[in-house]
């Protein structure tokens, strides 16, 4: 699965006075994770190398992933956060990779979601 | 039942975190659980709101984009802060709370992603009242309301301490002598 117990907790918190609190925390979601991962890509562009600016930035980008329960996203990026810590660049850009696909993955697998969930209303 | 001596319910807590997203969810949390929420994303600006920035700072600060609270109508009753923030830490945040006599009192709750046992230890001996591990849940959330009625039953026994231990003895003194000391308490 893409998404665990958490994304459950989002939707436990939408009621009839929150109609469309899921809907707004992924929107915050996506705003926010384009700007990370923006972030990062730019950070490994840059010469000389700054692991602890990737780690920080990509430690934030977690931090979002498990907010919304995204817990493929979030597994991989505790795997370039191990590359990070061991100052590993190659590893880090090829789990980026990774990341950013399991990330327009995810975002597929939300927009589905709440397409049906409109249908269902 | 006792006249006059109204139980003001609604707590206010202030929650701190610099993730747009946690800053959502711990908002819709906190409210379902009845709470007046303020959040900020910082921790200077937690301490703009609890007062606690020096007044050189807050002075040369512009007004046009700060909101101006009036310190003195401000009650928090409750502050729940995240512990990884750029500038000014949850932690940080939490020695300087603890170390003002004006709010030492309100109970502070940390939360963080990490799970990092020395963190945690370091923030309770400091006086955290609780440690949330990030994602918070509802559950977490339903274990502040003890926290937060233990301040209040502290704060009704402060104040109405003497009037209760006086009322067998009331019967005795003036009713004027008595009137006195229930205004005082009541001021004090």
């Amino acid at each position: 699965g893409y998404l665990d117990e958490q994304f459950i907790q989002l939707e436990d918190l939408q009621d009839e006075a929150n109609p469309n609190f899921v809907e707004e925390v992924v929107k915050l979601f996506y705003t926010d994770s384009a700007r990370l991962l923006r972030k990062i890509d730019l950070a490994l562009d840059d010469r000389p190398f700054d692991f602890e600016k990737l780690d920080d930035v990509m430690h934030q980008f977690m931090g979002s992933s498990s907010s919304i329960g995204a817990k493929r996203v979030q597994r991989k990026c505790t795997e370039f956060q191990e590359y990070s810590k061991d100052g590993n660049f190659e590893g880090c850009t090829r789990t980026f990779q990774e990341v950013k696909h399991e990330y327009a993955t995810l975002k597929k697998k939300l927009e589905n979601y709440f397409q049906l969930a409109k249908v269902a209303r | 039942m006792s006249g006059g001596v109204t139980t003001e319910m609604k707590f206010h807590v202030l929650a701190v975190d610099d993730s747009i997203i946690d800053r959502k969810l711990i908002e819709r949390l906190l409210k379902t659980s009845s709470y007046q929420v303020t959040v900020v994303e910082s921790g200077v600006k937690a301490l703009e709101y609890l007062g606690l920035l020096d007044d050189e700072k807050s002075n040369t600060k512009s007004d046009t984009n700060s909101t101006t609270w009036n310190q003195n109508e401000i009650q928090v009753n409750m502050i729940i802060t995240d512990y990884c923030m750029p500038g000014i830490t949850g932690y940080d945040l939490l020695r300087k709370i603890k170390e003002s006599t004006v709010l030492k009192d309100i109970p502070v709750v940390i939360m963080s992603s990490e799970n990092v046992p020395s963190r945690i230890n370091s923030c309770l001996e400091h006086g955290a009242e609780d440690f949330f591990l990030k994602p918070v849940q509802q559950s977490d959330v339903n274990k502040l309301r003890p926290h937060l009625m233990r301040e209040k039953e502290k704060g009704k026994e402060n104040q109405f301490n003497s009037i209760n231990k006086r009322k067998p003895i009331e019967e005795c003194l003036s009713p004027d002598r008595t009137r006195i000391r229930f205004n005082n308490d009541l001021v004090a």
